[in-house]
């Protein structure tokens, strides 16, 4: 087996850097990349051609070549001479490759840079040289720093537009070492140049006799990027179970910190589950060693059970394991943030359920204050609680961007809502423990003859969810079934009656309803819940919240007009007067499932009939005998 | 993930040690792959027969490894792409064990449909795009893995790794989900799908210096060789079989010649070159002066027509 662990860099062995370049609208980024790209002979003949085609008819430089055409590729940003959306380029030089991610200032401008940021190694960071450090060069800067990015490249642009004067760099350059002091960035490198005419960017130009340092490109070529790495303890998530037949059962993924070799002690987070490594299979062979960057096959020398979303660490730095953290999230949805909602939540190869329980205060980008917030808007970054439906290993963002970054999905879209960074940990779960209960679910579901099952029935006001559901309930109590019946109305009287009707207040109530629900479950019942419960991201949460008992979702379905008809509390003729804002159906969307595990129309069926196609449901699925 | 790790180095297949930035493209489309084998429910890999189709089908085996590749290979046939890509095509099934898929659009060769006597945009639209849709459909794949790249052509330089289709399959440019990290958001509603691409961020020399270091075989035509050609539109059209129709004052002569991307045949401009072997082919393009997709036909119609196509479902 070879061990090349202790390998040297060979001659002509090119290593990849990515990296990002911000600055304001007409800082000139896209010019900027054009012309590196131009200058390092990295565009084609052909490209050139189109490119001087494209300069007359769009171009914005007159006779010259406008090298921002080279990067806005949709149809809509050479139209309108805008950046709309990320774009990545690549170029290399003898010693190294180079991937650039070129991010709009316009639209969008927060969620697009957080994005090129995610996976840069260095920002180039522009400034106009006639204006300076403005706002936006520090609300980049801002950026960069919660994104973790460890390398500035300050790129002093037009500075042919203040004759080459030192005394402008200077100080532009002393204004932003000042600024930026408290934001952590590893190296700092200033240079002074025109991307328009290409002063600076490949060659040291004669223009700035005064400048010693490197050109653009050089400087890009020598950052160095090597981190203190043995410190870094062992991470690896486990994305694939690789069982290619009975006897073989290995673990793919990515090392993304540390390195680990056969013979190692591994734990899987969150379980007291501990092996060893018995063996590192690539389909070049076994290796000695495999390091951060790696994707590999991991064997252990113990049966154990390990799945995808499982990580594997050192059991001498285990990671960070708890369900509730705090983390600066950037919101990347049109539609605001709603605390309390339910969210899907993936890290690593984990994806689990989440919700925001606070937001601790929104930061101003510009000034980078804290400032009070209930929600957050697109592009605006909080600094939140955030809870998970179980407990999550995670490492703080600082540590390590793989295991401390996240992103939130929108359960109903299932847009990417947020991108987090973690902090800390708000409270550690290996803190609580789980009281241990000697009688199981199962063993008081088997002294009642039947399985303990949560019916969720949801629909319109008036639609016939409490009349069917009372009926099931003195069925299922006529064939000796043990019932509860939670109700919307009696449960708003009682355990939720400090609860009110806004988007957060209805996510809460139906929280606690399923969380009391699932109780209903452990304790071998059959828990009827009739909730309108208009929103299938709630709806969602409550199944998972009462798993692992059998979720039943049941749709009333009766048309609205017919509930208007029936008005049974007389509540349609109050919302139709504007007395109940936000009333279901009226002025409050209501989604209707898409795929309940029963669905009854009752415009023709009586409850009583209803009723008894719900028992046969139960019977169907084995929940009564 | 830091570059200064000294990291065992990956012993490739060829016997030569990797370079760095070609393990960490490696080892980043590997994490794509198994990312889809896990988060999808019907996933397919798109097989054009190119050179990057097989840099993708070996990434996919060594992502697997020991596993057989947990889904089936799709080829969407043209009837018009060149014998020796088809031969290429099933030798390698046949050697690998692949589950191979071909599909062609039967309608639109009912319809006489050709890049011959219809033209090279309703021939892409129909035998391509129209085909690759129907199986898609037919098959109910929710995810689909091509081998494209960014580098390529500056619409897809804008597409995400993960790239969302709606229902239709359809692009939706401003519509794209944020990419961060390499957290990628596969989740789909009902009618909704994922392409996806694990080789965005290669280019087309690290592709050839690839093939090149892990010994993999690509078709022949990539190698120069004496070949029928004809003077046409500005480009060498191989004369691949009695289909296409010479025009007036046109024959067939023999030049040495050889592809730098491949498709229907009469679509497909060859260049001229004396390069035989992947080193020279590196050699080349370590020289050229023109950029891949130049000799494709299909994509010089105007200046969006990829980005066009894309949004009507073209890979």
């Amino acid at each position: 087996m070879p061990d090349d662990s202790i390998r040297v860099q060979a001659a002509g062995d090119r290593t990849l850097l990515r990296f990002l370049t911000c600055g304001s609208v007409d800082d000139g980024k896209s010019t900027l990349i054009g012309r590196l790209l131009f200058n390092a002979n990295f565009i084609m003949g052909d490209q050139l051609e189109a490119l001087k085609a494209e300069s007359r008819r769009f171009g914005t430089t007159g006779d010259d070549i406008d090298f921002s055409l080279l990067l806005d590729g949709l149809e809509d940003e050479r139209q309108q001479r805008i950046t709309i959306d990320v774009a990545y380029r690549y170029f290399s030089t003898p010693r190294r490759s180079f991937i650039v991610a070129d991010s709009p200032g316009h639209e969008q401008y927060t969620r697009n840079m957080a994005t090129g940021a995610s996976t840069a190694d260095v920002a180039v960071l522009l400034v106009d040289a006639r204006k300076g450090v403005l706002a936006q060069t520090r609300r980049h800067s801002l950026i960069c720093s919660l994104f973790g990015i460890r390398h500035i490249v300050l790129a002093i642009n037009k500075l042919d537009l203040v004759g080459f004067d030192q005394a402008v760099f200077d100080k532009i350059a002393a204004d932003y070492v000042a600024f930026s002091a408290e934001l952590g960035f590893a190296t700092l490198d200033m240079i002074p140049l025109s991307a328009r005419h290409g002063d600076n960017i490949t060659e040291r130009s004669a223009q700035t006799p005064w400048y010693q340092g490197p050109s653009l490109l050089e400087c890009l070529e020598n950052i160095d990027l090597s981190e203190p790495v043995d410190e870094q303890p062992f991470r690896f998530p486990v994305q694939w179970v690789n069982r290619p037949s009975g006897e073989f059962r290995g673990f793919s993924g990515t090392v993304v910190a540390g390195s680990v070799a056969p013979g190692d002690p591994v734990l899987v987070m969150g379980s007291a589950r501990s092996s060893r490594v018995k063996e590192i299979v690539t389909f070049d062979g076994p290796r000695a060693r495999a390091a951060a960057g790696d994707a590999v096959t991991l064997t252990l020398t113990d049966e154990i059970d390990v799945s995808r979303g499982d990580l594997l660490v050192s059991p001498q730095a285990p990671a960070e394991f708890a369900d509730q953290f705090a983390a600066h999230l950037v919101w990347m949805k049109d539609e605001t943030l709603v605390p309390g909602r339910s969210y899907w939540l993936k890290i690593g190869t984990r994806t689990l359920s989440a919700t925001v329980t606070a937001i601790k205060h929104r930061i101003d980008v510009d000034s980078g204050a804290h400032v009070a917030a209930r929600t957050l808007a697109i592009n605006e970054i909080g600094f939140c609680n955030i809870a998970t439906s179980v407990p999550l290993a995670f490492d703080p963002y600082r540590k390590s961007r793989d295991t401390g970054g996240f992103i939130l999905i929108d359960r109903l879209t299932q847009e990417t809502a947020a991108a987090g960074v973690i902090d800390f940990a708000l409270r550690r779960a290996t803190n609580i423990h789980w009281q241990d209960i000697t009688v199981s679910p199962k063993e008081r579901a088997d002294l009642k003859g039947h399985e303990a099952a949560v019916l969720w029935f949801t629909g319109l006001s008036g639609a016939g969810k409490s009349t069917i559901a009372n009926k099931l309930e003195q069925k299922l109590l006529g064939i000796g079934c043990h019932t509860m019946l939670l109700d919307g109305d009696n449960v708003r009287h009682a355990l939720n009656r400090d609860l009110g009707f806004t988007d957060t207040d209805r996510v809460e109530n139906i929280r606690r309803v399923g969380e009391v629900a699932k109780l209903m479950g452990d304790a071998g019942l059959i828990a009827i819940c009739a909730f309108i419960s208009p929103f299938i991201a709630d709806r969602q949460m409550a199944r998972e919240i009462a798993a692992p008992h059998s979720f039943i979702e049941v749709f009333i379905d009766t048309p609205i007009a017919e509930c208007i008809r029936r008005d049974p509390k007389g509540l349609y003729a109050k919302a139709q007067a504007g007395d109940i804002p936000n009333f279901t159906g009226i002025d409050s969307a209501y989604e209707p499932p898409e795929n309940p595990e029963i669905r009854l129309e009752t415009a023709d069926h009586d409850p009583e009939a209803l009723a008894d196609q719900l028992i046969a449901e139960l019977r169907r699925r084995a929940i009564l005998a | 993930m830091s570059e200064g790790i000294l990291a065992p180095a990956t012993r490739s297949s060829a016997g030569a040690v990797l370079p760095l930035h070609l393990r960490r493209l490696e080892a980043e489309s590997i994490a794509i792959l198994r990312e889809v084998a896990a988060e999808f429910r019907n996933p397919v890999l798109m097989y054009s027969i190119g050179k990057d189709s097989s840099v993708l089908l070996h990434l996919a085996r060594k992502a697997f490894y020991p596993s057989k590749l947990p889904f089936p290979v799709l080829h969407v046939d043209t009837t018009w792409k060149f014998r020796e890509m088809i031969a290429f095509r099933d030798a390698t099934a046949r050697q690998l064990g692949l589950e191979l898929i071909v599909h062609t659009n039967q309608e639109g060769v009912a319809r006489g449909i050709s890049p011959v006597a219809s033209g090279s945009a309703l021939h892409t639209e129909i035998m391509k795009t129209e085909a690759l849709k129907q199986a898609l459909d037919k098959h109910g794949f929710d995810a689909a893995i091509g081998g494209a790249r960014r580098d390529e052509e500056k619409s897809r330089a804008k597409e995400r790794i993960f790239s969302f289709r709606s229902a239709g399959h359809v692009w939706e440019p401003r519509r794209q989900r944020p990419e961060l990290w390499n957290l990628y958001n596969t989740r789909l509603a009902p009618g909704e799908s994922m392409r996806v691409f694990p080789l965005s961020n290669w280019t087309e020399l690290d592709v050839w210096d690839y093939i090149e270091a892990e010994g993999i075989e690509v078709v022949p035509l990539y190698f120069a060789k004496p070949r029928p050609v004809v003077w046409r539109d500005g480009v060498w059209i191989m004369v691949d079989d009695d289909r296409l129709p010479l025009l007036p004052g046109e024959s067939a002569e023999l030049r040495t010649v050889r592809f730098r991307t491949l498709g229907c045949y009469p679509l497909s401009g060859a260049i001229e070159s004396d390069a035989a072997t992947i080193g020279d082919i590196t050699a080349e393009l370590r020289r050229s002066r023109t950029s891949e997709r130049q000799g494709r036909l299909i994509d010089n119609d105007d200046t969006a027509s990829m980005e066009r196509k894309k949004k009507q479902g073209y890979f």
